[in-house]
């Protein structure tokens, strides 16, 4: 039976460099695929777009292709990646450009599009997962994006693309293009594209399935983080697979890292939405068959939805910020008086503030009092106040009470710091999926 | 006994909402998290940071189980004001969720 191998090669923007560089020159794979956009990523690359219209695309997207392109190109890896995130476009022109400097064979790249509709929801009664109409956003409106299902990915390998460069689309979707171009699995084939889901579900975290964000020492240890290898899903025609990485790099693949992974993010596991299926995973079952192998079957599916969820970024608010450190005998106390007075020369400036949050850092932080209650209290604590404002000017305001607890608070206070942002939030709603058209663009070297 | 002694566990986010994985190290020891980790437990235990329904999905082959909770994040990743904003320390704190040993209910 015929099997393919791809390689993750990045788990989000801004993931380690050399593991795909050590899965193109040694994992033995036929394509590698980078997973980099995060939910309000693209709405934050269109803000950059606006400003200069060359880029929205990842900001790590040249250092990527610097390190793997050389050694795809030789070996025939195939790359597929939603590094284009606001500007497809501009991020395979660059990608060629790329090319062209480090004298590589000839290269064929494809932008896909389509997947931005900000002009449709700015001219239609769009209602958003709060209930409200989108239209009420106004000029706070930065982008809309729907989630594209593996077709034109598809489509650009079929043409002969090299590299696919995609902005919004399922995760999942990237590993299920080069499954459904190689095998000619049918758009409709819900079975094996629910297991091809699973499959791409489990791959686009990159290093959480090869052991990271999984030791916990004396209960679950990993060798070797420092150096983690990335995973490779080796997929066979029926949609059977196997999870590895590359032998003698750090990190491990094992039944109780593909279990963590395989509910990660994960709701109702009978009913995993995507554009391309309803994918099913609660008959999933794992199985070590080797050192760093482990067999992933029984996911299935159904039906695909008629809608497609999209993805709406808009400037929510503001957020100020302040810190403020407390060490040594009574530091909790000194933290929780430093509290008061910052609670209440909030109140005596007038703050305009939505929703203030005070919390201790190494006490009650995390999870509030209730879970933190029976610890002892600890040498050192540190104070934060974070608060929500419709203006910068008005968030700056928190920082700076927090501050003045050098000079007008309790004893001892160090390290204080401050900040105020804009913050880009993000909210969904559902578009009819004919209404989105996509297309390829290619750009050749 | 604490619930880490017999299981691990992961968290994510999508939106407002987190979900938390609770997997048992040893299949032997799956009906021991069906019996005792339940929907109204987990509630209780997040009752500070959890202020939505909490779902229940158990998952027999994988020896799983799979909490959804409403209204956990404080309004989700992007506009929460939590220091965690994903939720993400979360998973660990499951595991201190306490659970009668093994032994002393076979007495």
């Amino acid at each position: 039976m015929k099997r393919i191998r791809i390689g993750s090669g990045a788990g989000y923007s801004g993931d380690r460099i050399e593991p795909a560089v050590e899965l193109a020159e040694k994992g033995d794979i036929d394509y590698l695929v980078f997973e980099c956009l995060a939910e309000r990523t693209i709405a934050i690359a269109q803000q950059a777009r606006m400003k200069d219209p060359g880029s929205g695309y990842d900001p790590l997207l040249a250092d990527r292709m610097h390190a793997v392109l050389r050694a795809c190109s030789e070996k025939g890896i195939k790359i597929i990646t939603n590094m284009g995130a606001a500007n497809p476009i501009a991020a395979a022109a660059k990608v060629r450009e790329i090319a062209q400097s480090l004298n590589l064979r000839k290269l064929k790249i494809a932008a896909v599009l389509g997947d931005d509709v900000l002009d449709i929801l700015g001219n239609g009664d769009y209602i958003d997962d709060t209930g409200l109409p989108v239209a009420r956003l106004g000029d706070k409106l930065l982008s809309a994006n729907a989630y594209l299902g593996a077709q034109p990915l598809v489509e650009a390998l079929a043409q002969g693309a090299d590299i696919v460069i995609t902005g919004r689309a399922a995760d999942p979707a990237l590993v299920m293009a080069p499954l459904i171009h190689e095998f000619g699995w049918a758009m409709d084939d819900w079975h094996r594209l629910g297991q091809g889901t699973l499959i791409g579900h489990l791959l686009e975290c990159a290093g959480q399935i090869t052991g990271g964000y999984f030791a916990d020492p004396g209960h679950k240890d990993v060798a070797g983080l420092a150096r983690l290898g990335f995973p490779i899903g080796e997929v066979a025609e029926d949609g059977s697979a196997v999870i590895t990485k590359v032998a003698g790099s750090g990190g491990q693949v094992t039944a109780a890292t593909c279990k963590e992974q395989i509910l990660y993010e994960i709701h109702d596991p009978s009913a995993y939405l995507t554009p391309d299926v309803v994918a099913d995973f609660s008959g999933v079952r794992v199985a070590e068959i080797g050192p760093d192998r482990v067999r992933i079957s029984g996911a299935t599916g159904r039906a695909r939805p008629d809608t497609l969820k999209v993805s709406i970024g808009y400037i929510d608010s503001y957020i100020g910020e302040g810190q403020i450190s407390y060490a040594g005998p009574g530091a909790l106390d000194r933290a929780r008086l430093a509290l008061d007075i910052v609670a209440e020369r909030l109140k005596i400036i007038g703050l305009k503030a939505s929703e203030i949050r005070y919390d201790i850092l190494g006490v009650d932080a995390m999870h509030g009092a209730k879970l933190s209650a029976s610890s002892p209290a600890p040498y050192e604590v540190r104070l934060r106040v974070a608060g929500r404002t419709e203006t910068l000017k008005e968030a700056i305001r928190i920082g700076n009470e927090v501050e003045t607890l050098y000079t007008c608070g309790p004893a001892g206070g160090g390290g204080a710091t401050k900040s105020a942002k804009d913050i880009v939030a993000v909210l969904s709603t559902l578009l009819p999926r004919q209404q989105v058209k996509t297309a390829v663009h290619f750009e050749e070297t | 006994m604490q619930l880490r002694a017999i299981a691990h566990s992961r968290a994510g986010d999508k939106g407002d909402i987190s979900n938390i994985s609770v997997i048992a190290y040893d299949m032997k020891d799956y009906p021991l998290l069906e019996k005792y980790v339940t929907a109204e437990r987990v509630k209780e235990h997040f009752s500070d940071i959890v202020h939505g329904t909490v779902r229940r999905y158990a998952l027999p082959g994988l020896g799983a189980l799979n909490f959804v909770m409403l209204d956990a994040l404080g309004g989700g990743v992007t506009r929460s004001l939590a220091l965690d904003a994903h939720g993400k320390c979360l998973s660990s704190a499951i595991l201190s969720l306490e659970i009668p040993e093994p032994d002393a209910q076979s007495r």
